[in-house]
């Protein structure tokens, strides 16, 4: 139970922290990061709450891993979108 | 029944020969769309029970429902099939006849295909969710496909917020299973039954609200949709917000009439929607930009109808609702498309430029006022048909102040749509008699087939009726 909670109570953190820093910063790379925050706090959220009294039921895990094949696709397609995005604007200001 | 399946698994294996083909990848492409129209027609000509009764399932390989991928095809899903095959095969049409279509458009554009086939077919949310992260990743390929960095910039923003919809949905999914330990869609009644069930509800609407570019949450859209190339603003504006608005009046019509306050929001924040996407395209300067801005309008309208379903037995409402969306899928795709070429013989898309250069509005102005009839809601179209119902069926049910707001919605439409039909009759040197005539390309051709087609819905609205109750024979 305090496992749970403990996961429960961290995930609420982190997801709050990375909230804030996804609504306060215009930064390409700090919001992708802010997702892949986000996304983990989330993830402890679901596998904490997967866990019940007689162990842990399988289907909200294969949930969560879906969940997180997923994000590293898009994480590898926002990283390209901003790399090819800081290297127009280089060539548009000429710095 | 083997169509079924084979309309998701046709566009995958076509959008990857696309992909490896190289030079061929335009046939491919061609004919993989003609395929959705061909196998979307044979499973609208089988008769089907009606909505919400236990209709047959397929389950795909013999997994039965909770581990396996079930699809149903009732009439709600496979008009919604036929809605990605029509306005597909126009898209298609002028993608192939135009020689700047660039070669990435035939793949990213069957994986949009197969993966909203998917999510109109499929049975249960987490599935959803998957059709929805193919769906996400392909249509930020469509809207990256100029390379402009505007456009780079939108698809940033674009990927984020469905990324972020998407952990909405999922998390809901999960809550979902944790309260009820199923995520078929025929378990959303008992989600009502707990806090945790109904916390999911709200997550995944709130995350469906996201992706489908509902007020307040529209502020990634109308970039990502201007500044897509023509053909792509089309499918991303005609369909793939569809997909969004369906899965919410999937989950409305299991529900209807429980979901009180869920529902109101809903409706309430369609109504704001509508208003603000109508008074921004009244002030926008750019042609693509109202456009975008009258499908954050046309969502609004959508939503209020979805927010207010009632009992799919005793209220045509639902119907209404998903003939509206059939009816902004081929006037907006229509729009966009003529608006494309309009762009590209006047050189720029800015709105006060129509009547002050010297060429004749041709063949794409007149869909693009015949698309606008349809989206205003003006007889005889599709969309005088739905917005009737719709007000009927509010009426009958007392709701007096959504019948305001819609016929004040209906009135703005009719003002931003014509500031740019009125300045195409305006006199100006575009119409002194040696004004240039535009060269006719097959994308006029497809954008008036789609308009006029949109317009023949409103006569013909029998059939998606028939469709929809499940009596088409």
């Amino acid at each position: 139970m305090t496992a749970t909670l403990i996961y429960m109570a961290a995930g609420a953190v982190l997801a709050g922290l990375s909230l804030y820093r996804l609504a306060t910063t215009g930064d390409l790379f700090a919001r992708i990061v802010g997702l892949n925050v986000l996304s983990v706090a989330l993830g402890a959220i679901l596998l904490a709450a997967a866990r019940g009294p007689d162990g842990t039921d399988p289907v909200p895990q294969a949930f969560v891993l879906t969940g997180i094949v997923v994000l590293v696709a898009v994480t590898a397609a926002l990283l390209a979108l901003a790399e090819t995005l800081a290297g127009a604007g280089k060539g548009s200001r000429n710095d | 029944m083997t169509e079924v399946s084979l309309i998701v698994i046709v566009p995958i294996v076509a959008a990857v020969a696309a992909a490896l083909a190289g030079r061929a990848a335009t046939v491919i492409g061609l004919a993989a769309t003609l395929a959705q129209v061909i196998l979307a027609a044979l499973l609208a000509v089988q008769t089907r029970a009606p909505i919400g009764t236990e209709a047959s399932q397929i389950a795909i390989g013999g997994w039965p429902s909770p581990l396996g991928i079930a699809f149903q095809a009732d009439g709600l899903a496979v008009l919604m099939l036929v809605m990605n095959g029509l306005v597909g095969l126009a898209v298609a049409v002028q993608a192939a006849g135009s020689p700047r279509t660039k070669r990435g458009f035939w793949p990213l554009w069957l994986l949009v295909l197969a993966a909203l086939n998917g999510l109109f077919l499929t049975t249960d949310l987490f599935n959803m969710y998957v059709a929805f992260e193919v769906l996400g990743l392909s249509a930020v390929g469509l809207t990256i496909l100029t390379g402009t960095p505007r456009a780079l910039r939108a698809g940033f923003d674009y990927l984020c917020a469905g990324l972020a919809g998407s952990l909405l949905v999922l998390l809901g999914v999960v809550l979902a299973y944790s309260a009820v330990d199923r995520v078929d869609l025929a378990a959303l009644p008992l989600l009502l039954d707990s806090a945790e069930g109904q916390l999911a509800l709200a997550l995944t609407l709130v995350g469906l609200a996201l992706k489908a570019a509902l007020f307040p949450l529209h502020f990634w859209m109308p970039e990502a949709h201007s500044g897509a190339v023509p053909i792509a603003s089309a499918i991303l504006s005609a369909l793939v917000v569809k997909g969004a608005l369906y899965v919410m009046l999937r989950v409305t019509v299991i529900l209807a009439g429980d979901l009180d306050l869920l529902s109101l929001t809903l409706a309430a924040f369609g109504a704001a929607a509508m208003l603000w996407g109508s008074w921004r395209a009244l002030h926008a300067d750019r042609l693509k930009l109202l456009v975008a801005y009258s499908t954050v309008a046309q969502v609004g309208l959508i939503t209020v109808a979805i927010g207010l379903v009632q009992d799919p037995a005793s209220s045509a409402l639902w119907q209404a609702a998903a003939l509206l969306m059939l009816s902004h899928a081929l006037a907006k795709a229509a729009m966009f498309l003529s608006v494309g070429r309009i762009a590209e013989e006047l050189g720029h898309d800015r709105i006060s430029g129509l009547n002050r250069s010297d060429l004749r509005p041709g063949l794409s102005e007149f869909a693009f006022a015949v698309a606008a009839i349809s989206l205003i809601g003006l007889p005889p179209t599709a969309g005088f048909v739905g917005k009737w119902i719709v007000m009927e069926e509010i009426i009958a049910a007392g709701g007096w102040p959504w019948v305001a707001l819609l016929l004040l919605g209906t009135a703005m439409s009719a003002a931003y749509l014509a500031r740019v039909v009125s300045r195409c009759l305006r006199g100006g040197p575009h119409m002194a008699p040696d004004a240039r005539t535009p060269a006719l390309q097959a994308g006029d051709v497809a954008a008036l087939a789609l308009a006029v087609l949109a317009l023949a819905m409103g006569v013909l609205s029998a059939l998606p009726f028939a469709l929809l109750n499940g009596a088409m024979t």
